[in-house]
């Protein structure tokens, strides 16, 4: 099956950028400076149907045209990179394997945007990622493909790496804004969208760093190239799955959207390990409702996983066998997320460790019967939070709600947890 | 108080910088890498050369996980505790590390060697359960593994990201 993000891999070590370029890297954009105009970049990203994969899936090309064109001033394009999601480590493979990709995408993006400055936003830990991203930067430049006057274009760019901290709401792109501009990550209102007013007070883009890295072989192979990369006919490309939990290979996978959940465990992740049994999976990242048994067929795309009930997310896929207490993987997804939050707003500072504290008992067999309204309250009650955090976090909650009521019954039932507290 | 060829080598990643105070993760990174930790003096010396209030660099250094404000031991160990280690055995290498060491999640040895964090995912839930020493990633850490890889970090400098003894960047190439 044809690959591009992993496409110019070297087993156990980077590409390096000779390599990158012997094998048609930086072909898009001499191609795209020599005859391109920004327009007509932005329209094969948008004939390609590329949809964000850093986890809301929104149409890449189309959130490009959201920025007005006739505003005078810098405009900026920020790559996200702060990659915290739990059971989500794609970006970081990624960038250990191949920057060069991640470098020419974002070239291209500002040339298609109209942007002079670019940032990539990564996050505390990933310091190969982030090391390889400042060298392909120099080698880059060093090439006349990055910098001032790109290949006699006229065209000049700028790609500074700013290393974070630690805090997963600084992947939230507003959060990330403030975190870049030196002020507290707490997420900012929307309207306005950064589109119109975003880093600076500027029209900003910000993309994830494999959706960037995917717009070189869409720009050099064009957009039905890249629609027919899918398994089926409503999705268009790969998607990194970078799988973790009770299989047998735990790896980041490049395959076709559109394969089957089933596909995607049996295959390369070799099935379950040896004598496990699949019960359950958190799909897309840990905001993501459970899948279990019955969506094992469910074609891997956006809109497929979303009518099955969960969300494609980040494509990180967390798989649970037979002797996992759905509660108790609730309790920690929850206890990740009430540690998190930011603080910013009731909804999610107060109303996510009571939740926290809801599962903790039943889990410790203190349940009772009314707390199942409870927690289905909250997933209401938390809807209404400032900013995605909180509505992520109650993901799997009402995915345990809606797919394992009976488990928390029985903890309340028999007092105790049925699984011992068993992983 | 911070050498003069530290305090200049800030000043010039701020003058890089679009507006002062983006520089301020960075400044407060090489400031924790002085000290071994946010010390009182760094906050103020941070805040002088990025033309913010104290309270406003404590605003920032309080929110993010890597930024000790309180002082630490020379090797800090952050134990992923999120959900793919946790599927793994995340909580049993933390009881591990905890039992090792004699410490509580969040305590600091007697000797001032090891602090003992969990923190959340590190991203290499490939290879869970994963700790973070300073810099350095260990993925599949079982009881045995957690060993060796204490030894190994007493054997070697601080690895406080930034911590006294740290190499500096230059120093690695």
């Amino acid at each position: 099956m044809e690959q591009l993000l992993f496409r110019h891999n070297r087993p156990g070590r980077c590409v390096t950028f000779a390599e990158y370029r012997a094998e048609g890297g930086f072909a898009a954009l001499e191609k795209t400076l020599s005859g391109m105009s920004p327009a007509e970049v932005q329209q094969v990203v948008i004939d390609s149907g590329l949809r964000g994969r850093g986890g809301a899936g929104f149409p890449t090309g189309k959130k490009w045209s959201f920025v007005p064109r006739d505003i005078p001033g810098p405009r900026y394009l920020i790559c996200n990179c702060d990659e915290m999601e739990p059971g989500t480590y794609k970006d970081r493979v990624l960038l250990e394997a191949n920057p060069y990709s991640l470098v020419e995408g974002i070239t291209l993006a500002a040339y298609a945007i109209g942007v002079a400055h670019a940032f990539i936003f990564i996050r505390r830990g990933y310091e190969e990622g982030a090391e390889n991203c400042r060298r392909a930067i120099a080698e880059a430049k060093a090439a006349g493909l990055l910098g001032e006057n790109i290949l006699g274009s006229g065209f000049s760019l700028e790609i500074d790496v700013h290393q974070s901290a630690g805090r997963y709401i600084c992947g939230e792109e507003t959060a990330l804004m403030n975190a870049l501009e030196g002020r507290r990550a707490n997420p900012r209102s929307k309207p306005p969208f950064p589109a119109v007013k975003g880093l600076w007070g500027r029209p900003t883009v910000v993309n994830n760093v494999e959706t960037l890295a995917n717009i070189p072989s869409i720009v050099a192979n064009g957009a039905a190239w890249f629609k027919g990369l899918a398994r089926i006919p409503e999705a268009a490309g790969t998607k990194l799955f970078c799988v973790s939990g009770h299989v047998r290979h735990t790896a980041c996978f490049e395959l076709p959207l559109g394969m089957t959940l089933g596909e995607i465990i049996d295959g390369p992740c070799g099935g379950m390990l040896p004598g496990r049994e699949f019960k359950s999976c958190i799909p897309g990242g840990a905001s993501t409702p459970f899948f279990t048994k019955e969506h094992w067929h469910v074609p891997m795309d956006f809109d497929t996983v979303a009518r099955a009930g969960s969300r494609l997310g980040t494509g990180g896929i967390i798989v649970f066998d037979q002797g996992t207490c759905m509660v108790a993987a609730t309790l920690n997804l929850i206890a990740f997320y009430a540690r998190e939050s930011c603080g910013w707003c009731t909804p999610c500072r107060e109303g996510l460790p009571f939740v926290q504290d809801i599962l903790a008992r039943i889990e410790a067999g203190a349940g009772r019967e009314e707390h199942i309204g409870v927690l289905r309250e909250h997933v209401q009650y938390l809807s209404y939070a400032f900013c995605p955090l909180a509505p992520g976090a109650m993901g799997p909650v009402e995915g345990l709600l809606r797919l394992f009521e009976d488990e928390i019954r029985e903890h309340i039932s028999l007092g105790r947890c049925p699984f011992g507290g068993r992983k | 108080m911070i050498p003069d060829a530290l305090k200049e080598e800030l000043r010039t990643r701020i003058a890089r910088a679009v507006t002062s105070r983006e520089a301020a993760v960075d400044v407060m990174k090489e400031l924790q890498r002085h000290y071994g930790w946010l010390a009182d003096e760094a906050v103020a010396e941070a805040a002088e050369l990025l033309g913010l209030t104290p309270l406003q660099v404590e605003e920032l250094a309080t929110f993010y996980e890597m930024i000790y404000r309180r002082p630490v031991g020379r090797h800090v160990i952050h134990v992923c505790d999120s959900i793919s280690c946790w599927a793994v055995g995340g909580e049993s290498l933390m009881a591990h590390l905890a039992a090792r060491l004699g410490i509580e999640p969040g305590g600091t040895t007697a000797d001032g060697a090891f602090t003992l964090l969990p923190c959340c995912c590190l991203g290499n839930c490939g290879e869970a359960p994963t700790l973070m020493i300073g810099d350095t990633l260990h993925g599949r850490v079982s009881p045995e593994r957690a060993e060796e890889v204490l030894n190994e970090a007493r054997g070697t400098a601080a690895t406080v990201p930034g911590g006294p003894g740290a190499l500096r960047k230059e120093e690695k190439a």
